[in-house]
């Protein structure tokens, strides 16, 4: 038994580091001096990072990439929302196949996604803008804001909902003072996943972005020019913080939900 | 009309109420698509304009040029790899975290393992391309140590490369499934195993194992499919010979200005991918006897 335990070890301690590789080594190059992304460093500098402040086409990219990401979480949570309620609460004719079709974007590769959108707003006349990749990044982030409120969904008991109506209060006021606070937690963690989703597509938006880019179109953009990728490495040390600060807030209030509705913790999310 | 009014009120009812915007939304922006470059894959197109006579021209073009034919197979060839070295490596990590890691941080591991996950997708594969690279880190630091005179060669822009980037992208998509069957096989059956003598090899491959291959089965899936579709990895650490389906479909689409064939590919590929996961699941029920 220890024998084997040993192995496991070691085993776990070379998978975490070929795990960790990439995102150790971002802020590595971020911080180093030098202005070619290899080994051996050269010195601590924060120059990439005032690089960033001013680049004024990155801003114009930043700013596209934040206002998909905050309109794609706000609809893509709101029609996980109504998913996630009707497959928990309701059985109903072709349940199965029609949650199975909404949840299909999750195992599509990204770029038939692409390709297929490109397809129809080409052929319907319309014009590439923000909007198509919103509407894709909203296509590809309900599934996974479903799977999350699902789980808030089922964890709800179905006697506090009969014990609203019997106390007299129609179907609306339940939904608002009963249901809703208890999956309130659910829905920040769906809000802030759909929003890190969105904020780091590529493909989708890649195909869609007409004249104007998102933040990893601009990266994408910027990674054929070596005397650029230093200050990229800073720009993905920023984003990596801003990442993981939004899922250990999502996190929390996944758990704070599953406090709420009595359940042990069984596990993270992603 | 008393019917209806029945009808109405009832679960059925409500739920497909509640569930239509969702639906309505897959169906607009999924479905439609879908279906419009099954159309536009038996089309034609010179140059802007697009005739509409029926034709199955692309899908001989995908299907018997050897440059298609070539890089299809490649695209499969390295999907299958990557799926068998993600699923490999994930199994032992989602046992340890099950079997070894105390109840109480087992949320914690599980985190651990997807934050780099939320490493910018782009940077990620870029700095596999640093870290493989001629003066990178591994051949830096290998030189370094004075293990190796000249830089190693095989290991960036070729298939090698694009299989090692990938499986570490899809680690995480194949540690929870595989983790989450292995939470739910009953202890106290390996215990009967052992109670009755069986070895701890022979436990695993009896009882663990069989149980927990609806895991093993649903990480295969998760990551075959979409990685047949990558598009970034091969552009980046690929090299010439690394090039994947994806690339060929977005060039059609783009410069070669032929969405048509683009759509055929993409539609191909498609139908590759399913058949191959079809028959995986098939050949599973058959003689692994695993739950589908």
């Amino acid at each position: 038994m220890m024998r084997k335990g040993r192995f496991f070890k070691w085993f776990i301690g070379f998978f975490l580091v070929f795990l960790y590789a990439p995102a150790v080594l971002l802020p590595v190059f971020a911080f180093n001096a030098s202005s070619i992304v290899s080994f051996p460093l050269s010195g601590f500098t924060i120059e990439w990072f005032l690089v960033l402040f001013d680049t004024e086409t990155l801003h114009v990219a930043a700013r596209n990439s934040l206002l998909i990401a905050v309109i794609t979480s706000v609809f893509s949570t709101l029609l996980a929302v109504l998913a996630a309620r009707a497959s928990t609460r309701f059985s109903f004719f072709g349940r199965r196949s029609i949650m199975g079709f909404v949840m299909l974007p999750m195992v599509l590769p990204e770029i038939i996604i692409g390709v297929s959108l490109l397809v129809v707003i080409i052929q319907m006349g319309f014009e590439l803008s923000l909007w198509s990749i919103i509407m894709g990044h909203i296509l590809i982030c309900t599934p996974f804001c479903i799977a999350i409120l699902s789980s808030a969904f089922m964890n709800l008991d179905k006697s506090l909902e009969e014990a609203s109506f019997d106390l007299g209060q129609t179907r609306w006021n339940t939904f608002w003072l009963v249901i809703f606070p208890l999956v309130m937690p659910g829905i920040v963690a769906s809000l802030l996943i759909a929003f890190t989703i969105s904020l780091d597509e590529f493909i989708i938006a890649f195909f869609l972005a007409g004249t104007e880019p998102t933040l990893p179109v601009y990266i994408w953009g910027q990674l054929r020019f070596p005397a650029k990728l230093p200050s990229l490495m800073a720009l993905g040390t920023v984003l990596l913080i801003i990442s993981i600060g939004l899922l250990l807030i999502a996190d929390y209030f996944r758990r704070r939900g599953i406090r709420k509705t009595g359940i042990e913790n069984t596990g993270g999310f992603l | 009309m008393v019917e209806f009014q029945k009808w109405r009120k009832s679960e059925s009812a409500q739920g497909l109420f509640l569930i239509s915007p969702t639906l309505g939304f897959a169906l607009l922006l999924l479905a439609v698509p879908l279906i419009m470059v099954v159309a536009l894959s038996f089309w034609t197109q010179d140059y802007l304009t697009l005739d509409r006579t029926f034709t199955t021209a692309n899908y001989q073009a995908a299907w018997t040029e050897p440059m298609y034919q070539y890089l299809m197979a490649r695209s499969l060839k390295i999907s299958i790899f990557v799926t068998a070295s993600t699923v490999f490596l994930a199994y032992p990590v989602a046992y340890f975290i099950s079997f070894y890691v105390a109840p109480k941080r087992k949320a914690m591991w599980i985190f651990l393992i997807t934050i780099p996950f939320w490493t910018s997708y782009l940077m990620r594969i870029f700095l596999w391309k640093v870290i493989l690279g001629y003066n990178g880190v591994i051949n830096g630091s290998l030189t370094g140590l004075g293990i190796i005179n000249e830089p190693l060669s095989f290991i960036l822009y070729n298939q090698n490369a694009v299989v090692l980037t990938l499986a570490h992208a899809w680690i995480p998509f194949a540690i929870l499934p595989i983790f989450v069957a292995l939470e739910r096989v009953d202890r106290s059956l390996i215990e009967a195993a052992e109670d009755l003598g069986d070895s701890a090899l022979r436990r695993f491959f009896r009882v663990t194992l069989p149980l927990s291959m609806p895991g093993v089965i649903a990480a295969t899936i998760i990551v075959f499919i979409p990685t047949i579709g990558d598009y970034v990895t091969p552009r980046l650490v690929g090299g010439p010979n690394g090039l994947m389906i994806s690339n060929m479909i977005e060039l059609q689409f783009k410069k070669a200005n032929n969405a048509p064939l683009g759509s055929a590919l993409a539609i191909s590929a498609m139908g590759i991918v399913t058949f191959f996961a079809l028959a995986f699941l098939w050949l599973n029920r058959k003689y692994v006897r695993g739950p589908s």
